[in-house]
């Protein structure tokens, strides 16, 4: 049976198995109807042109965990970002874990999806935020919708600026041969609130696992949202990474997007602009080895006048490791005074790697401001020999030129420990000692 | 120290080093002048290793050892330092935190441990204030943005961190307005030792003023084509290259 046959049978079996007056009833059956007519998209698709998922799809995946696994906290401890205090949100295998969360309802909500559409009194929340800003023509999302069960919620209500970063962690312990995950999560922060998000898929077995995944956002008038997604996975397992953020004037969202592990990984990041003077970050870096794959899929909707975009990403390639960029930016005809800016820098260590860049700028304002600019290229030979000649080997000086060239898209980290767990993420993705301060 | 004999090197097959010989004695300065293109450079690059330099003759010999085929990683852990006449710029990579890894990598590959925090910084603080520079400077991003001086004084900062046996300054004197030049070789001069030497090579006699050499080189169309001492340089400057060219064509 194919995946695809799989995940409609599957869906009958939920169906069954949800409350009588499940709030999603309509939006699912709509969205499985979207699945099924649509299926998983493929390389004929412009947007999927340089991204397969043929080899993703292959495994036996178990839909539901059946098995469940407790873990303890001193063996996933190093995933978390255990030197400072944070609320967290953890899933093992799909499933809750209590044990492993900090969870909290005190000026705030940090739970679960799961509560979230059983109880009452987050009924008017879901009404006016769940399946609005994602895209309902999306294949992969609305599969995704169609199995909304768990994942994690997040409400900052007005003027609340939440001091402890939230950790979303997502375990797959390999008690399944092969899994399959679908969290769904929706933020919502309300007017002049502000929050710091890291977000984490990790597979602890070499057993299979597809993580699709689909994260709402809603960053109200004046609020500041950053987002940190930290991929570092094992060889095993893929992701397919759908975020949709919505902005109200004046507001600041920013996603960082740091890339190192996993075997295939996709993120379509959209943005869209409901105000004015609102600002747009889009970063990330990717450092990818060993037939990795990593597929940026960026949009920015300029659907307001005076709004701000930057995008930085950054991108280190070898041993057949594939990376795509794809960045679009659109500008509505009423959306003047735009300052949209891309750039794609990316360097091949050898000639084994590949990189597909494409900026694509669709403006219908003549008043605008917009950049992009993509490179390809090689570490430079001069900066390697000035390395070795003062005593640097080189695979030392390799990898501090590589990592100099990725390391001003961290300078726009707020949260200084995940700027020092990223830089030992790319020590150790580039085998050289960082023990300083750079 | 460094014995380099009948030494060739070409780079994309045109030889540009053409038998070229030179003995450095610890204890020694020696000053190697000589016009533009004749080869300065490249005999510098060739002796701190640069790869693209292809070496087809001849050997270069240090301390008894032959290193014409080492990298160029091993030859600094050996003592051998280079002024670069142009300073690669590397944004990213803080002058501090690079002079850090230069010599704790030097120390690792000698078995040594990592030179403690506090004695790195106590080091810093001394060797910089030797060269007149300012601590904010070190924290900038390696050679990114400087001025023509401020690129040579940091190249002699770091030399001064490294403490090599043998220094090679690469036309360190241009760029450099007198007072600066004035720091730099007063920062040379108070590293020399019996025990260390210095090539030093210029275009102006200016510099030799300061650091005051033992023998003086012409080198020319890559070959060493006249040496003397440091009464040649005066010579050179008065009369500028073309006797030379006359003689050697003669
Ligand atoms: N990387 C290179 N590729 C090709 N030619 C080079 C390269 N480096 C130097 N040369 C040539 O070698 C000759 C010597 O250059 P150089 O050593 O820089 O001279 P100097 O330092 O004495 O002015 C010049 O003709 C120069 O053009
Ligand atoms: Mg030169």
């Amino acid at each position: 049976m194919s995946l695809k046959d799989k995940l409609a049978t599957s869906y009958m079996v939920l169906e069954n198995q949800i409350a009588k007056n499940d709030p999603l009833s309509d939006i699912r059956s709509k969205a499985i109807q979207q699945f099924e007519n649509q299926g998983f998209p493929t390389k004929k698709e412009e947007a999927w042109k340089y991204t397969s998922l043929n080899s993703v799809l292959k495994p036996d995946y178990n839909v539901f965990a059946k098995k469940e696994k407790a873990i303890e906290y001193k063996d996933v401890k190093p995933y978390f970002i255990h030197d400072i205090e944070t609320y967290k949100i953890v899933f093992i295998d799909g499933i809750y874990s209590s044990h492993l969360s900090e969870t909290s309802h005190e000026g705030l909500d940090v739970c679960l999806m799961s509560a979230a559409l059983s109880k009452p009194k987050y009924k008017e929340v879901i009404d006016t935020y769940f399946n609005k800003v994602a895209k309902e023509d999306d294949s992969l999302t609305a599969l995704n919708t169609a199995f909304t069960k768990e994942g994690a919620y997040i409400y900052i209500p007005k003027s609340k600026v939440v001091e402890k970063p939230i950790e979303i962690i997502h375990f797959a312990t390999g008690v399944e041969d092969a899994l399959m995950l679908q969290p769904r999560n929706l933020v919502v922060v309300e007017e002049n609130a502000q929050v710091q998000i890291i977000e984490r898929h990790q597979s602890l077995t070499s057993h299979p696992v597809l993580t699709n995944v689909v994260t709402e956002m809603f960053v109200g008038k004046n609020a500041v949202l950053d987002y940190y997604k930290i991929q570092n996975d094992l060889e095993s397992a893929s992701l397919i990474d759908n975020t949709y953020i919505s902005q109200e004037g004046n507001s600041n969202a920013s996603v960082h997007t740091f890339s190192f592990g996993g075997k295939l990984t996709r993120n379509n990041l959209n943005y869209y602009h409901k105000g004015e003077y609102i600002d747009s970050t889009l970063k990330g870096i990717t450092i990818l080895n060993d037939k990795q794959h990593v597929d940026h899929y960026t949009l920015v909707d300029h659907a307001a006048p005076n709004c701000e975009s930057h995008q930085d990403y950054k991108g280190i390639f070898s041993e057949k490791s594939v990376g795509v960029f794809n960045g679009k930016i659109l500008v509505d005809r009423i959306a003047q005074k735009t300052n949209a800016f891309q750039q794609n820098n990316n360097i091949l260590l050898d000639d084994t790697a590949t990189i597909n860049t494409k900026p694509q700028l669709e403006i219908f304002a003549d008043d605008v401001k917009c950049s992009h600019g993509c490179t390809i290229g090689q570490l430079d030979p001069e900066a390697l020999f000035y390395l070795k000649s003062r005593g640097i080997p080189e695979k030392e000086a390799k990898g501090l030129l590589t990592y100099a060239f990725a390391n001003n898209v961290l300078e726009s980290v707020r949260i200084p420990e995940v700027q020092k767990r990223i830089n030992k993420l790319i020590a150790n993705k580039l085998g050289i000692n960082l023990g300083l301060d750079f | 120290m460094l014995k380099i004999e009948n030494l060739h090197a070409s780079v994309e097959d045109k030889e540009i080093l053409k038998g070229l010989g030179i003995e450095v004695k610890p204890g020694e300065v020696h000053a190697i002048m000589g016009p533009n293109g004749a080869g300065k450079s490249t005999l510098s690059s060739v002796i701190a290793g640069r790869e693209e330099f292809e070496v087809t003759e001849g050997t270069i010999e240090f301390n008894g050892e032959d290193i014409t085929e080492m990298e160029a990683d091993e030859r600094a852990h050996k003592g051998i330092f280079m002024s670069f006449q142009y300073p690669v710029e590397i944004p990213g990579i803080s002058v501090t935190n690079f002079i850090k890894t230069a010599i704790n990598e030097t120390r690792k590959a000698k078995g040594l441990e990592e030179m403690p925090a506090n004695e790195m910084l106590k080091k810093i603080k001394e060797k910089a204030a030797l060269l007149d520079i300012d601590m904010k400077f070190l924290s900038r991003s390696l050679n990114e943005g400087f001025s023509g001086g401020e690129k040579k004084r940091n190249e002699i900062f770091q030399m001064a961190m490294l403490e090599p046996k043998l220094a090679i300054l690469d036309e360190t004197d241009s760029g450099l307005d007198i007072d600066a030049l004035r720091i730099v070789a007063n920062g040379v001069n108070k590293l020399k030792s019996n025990d260390n030497a210095v090539v030093v090579i210029t275009h102006y006699q200016r510099l030799l003023d300061y650091i005051v050499p033992d023998y003086v080189h012409v080198l020319f169309d890559g070959k060493i084509v006249k040496s003397g001492t440091k009464e040649l340089a005066l010579e050179l400057e008065a009369k500028g290259y073309d006797w030379i060219k006359q003689e050697v064509t003669a």
